[in-house]
């Protein structure tokens, strides 16, 4: 997958919870979690939607390298790289 | 015959207004069944039923405000004879007349949109009544059975007036329109209420005590993330689920933190239903219950409480969620502050937070490292207990989280 289809792949698990996002608004570079007011379920649910929408099983002790958009889209790029993609 | 009553969903809460009836008088029912949604300042309930039986009477419209404790419905139990309608009792019968007022069918209306009234559909008059031709007219229009309309005209003759007040007389009543659902503003606000209105309570008549610890969750931590490892993404579990977990089991030691202050007196509650604080996304909370805490092995509880919070999120509680609390427990989850020091739900008697888990320096057998650790609170009714026994009680809960393979 490339970096825009990353991209959108994390911002459809983010809408799910977080309807109200606008991408447009988005700040890749700033705390996810901060501008998308997400607690710690949201977070597991956009996790669970990440592992649904690409068959990638994020660990736990990984969460820690998903602070901002530009970094999730780095950390799936690493993870997924060479790989098909995901569903 | 049981009376099902308008629920009380909250300390806060005075009355309700009925949005919708899921049932039909005659529908067989069961205990549990969701049977009624109904608007209250914290959104939509859908609301359960504690009888089993056979619906007998529906009382209440979509649409009406009625008070906590108001009969919405009556239940016949199984074998239970049928009584008669409480909302519409049987008339007296009506004296002799020549021109009886009886029903006729508004235009357009649909024949089973008419009340039933038991009464026999009239003879067919046996002569042709004194009417003008625009009341003729207007009958024929508005369905009106010039047999039963008493003429005010000369010598008893029936005009269009009378014609047109017949026709109203005799039309249904409109059926209940739903109620209108209040604006996310307003919602908002009635919420914001509803929680002024149950804290200011609090404060007002609870007295409150206070207490902190710091607890070390570095076992606690390894050992979720081991589990974590191996479960599938869905199923793994928050460290909430061990908080909740650990408060349920301290409570057998601690009995006078886990029940309801009624009637002036405390009554423990042998089981244990959590009310769990859940933050909503358009601002605002929600309390509701899980239920037998202690009974539960942390995957279900775990499961059950992503339930509860994506329900409380989309506005799809039952109200035994909202009513049956014994005790509350609210994390701040992360990202959230140190500690959070809760005001008591009433009529409960204590609530129990716990902060964000932070890394911080710990002295471990002489040595500081670097730990994981929460700040666990009890805020607990003086009415009911100390803070000797708040303190035994949340030393407990943190020896409980030292062993988590055990919760």
């Amino acid at each position: 997958m490339n970096r825009e289809a990353l991209k959108k792949a994390v911002l459809e698990a983010l809408a799910a919870v977080a309807p109200e996002l606008d991408p447009d608004t988005l700040r890749p570079n700033e705390p996810l979690r901060e501008q998308l007011d997400i607690d710690s379920f949201d977070f597991l649910q956009f996790i669970i939607g990440l592992d649904q929408n690409l068959s990638l099983s994020i660990p736990e002790t990984d969460y820690g390298r998903l602070t901002t958009l530009d970094a999730l889209v780095d950390y799936l790029g690493e993870k997924l790289g060479g790989r098909p993609g995901g569903k | 015959m049981a009376e099902f009553r308008m629920p009380s969903l909250g300390a806060d809460m005075e009355a309700g207004t009925l949005v919708e009836w899921r049932v039909r008088p005659g529908d067989t029912v069961k205990r549990g069944d969701i049977v009624a949604l109904v608007e209250t300042q914290k959104g939509i309930i859908e609301v359960e039923l504690f009888e089993s039986g056979t619906l007998q009477e529906l009382l209440v419209k979509p649409g009406e405000k009625v008070p906590v404790g108001a009969v919405l419905a009556l239940v016949r139990a199984e074998g239970e004879a049928v009584a008669p309608s409480v909302a519409a009792p049987a008339q007296p019968p009506a004296p002799p007349s020549a021109t009886p007022p009886t029903p006729a069918p508004s235009v357009g209306a649909p024949p089973s949109a008419r009340p039933e009234t038991g009464v026999a559909p009239p003879a067919p008059s046996a002569h042709r009544p004194r009417a003008s031709p625009a009341a003729r007219s207007a009958a024929a229009r508005l369905g009106v059975d010039l047999a039963r309309v008493s003429g005010t005209g000369p010598g008893g003759a029936i005009s269009l007036e009378d014609v047109e007040r017949a026709a109203r007389a005799e039309a249904p009543p409109a059926p209940p329109s739903a109620p209108p659902l209040p604006s996310p503003e307003a919602r908002r606000a009635g919420m914001r209420q509803a929680i002024a209105a149950a804290m200011a309570r609090s404060k007002r008549e609870i007295p409150h005590y206070y207490l902190d610890t710091r607890i070390d969750l570095e076992r606690a931590r390894a050992w979720l993330r081991e589990q974590n490892e191996r479960l599938p993404v869905a199923e793994r579990m928050l460290p909430l689920v061990l908080f909740l977990k650990a408060v349920a089991l301290a409570t057998r030691q601690f009995p006078e933190l886990n029940g309801l202050w009624e009637g002036g007196a405390f009554r423990p509650s042998r089981a244990v239903h959590l009310g769990v604080v859940i933050s909503l996304r358009q601002g605002g909370l929600m309390v509701p219950a899980l239920h037998d805490v202690t009974e539960k092995p942390l995957g279900t509880l775990m499961r059950e409480l992503s339930d509860l919070i994506q329900r409380a999120r989309r506005g799809a509680l039952r109200s035994s969620e909202l009513a049956d609390s014994t005790l509350t427990v609210t994390s701040l989850g992360e990202p959230g502050a140190d500690r959070v020091l809760g005001v008591i739900f009433p009529p409960q008697v204590a609530i129990v937070g716990f902060g964000s888990v932070r890394e911080l320096p710990w002295v471990v057998e002489g040595r500081c490292v670097p730990r994981p650790l929460v700040t666990a609170s009890l805020s607990a009714d003086h009415r009911v207990s100390d803070g000797h026994r708040g303190a035994a009680f949340l030393a407990r809960v943190e020896r409980l989280l030292q062993e988590p393979e055990k919760l």
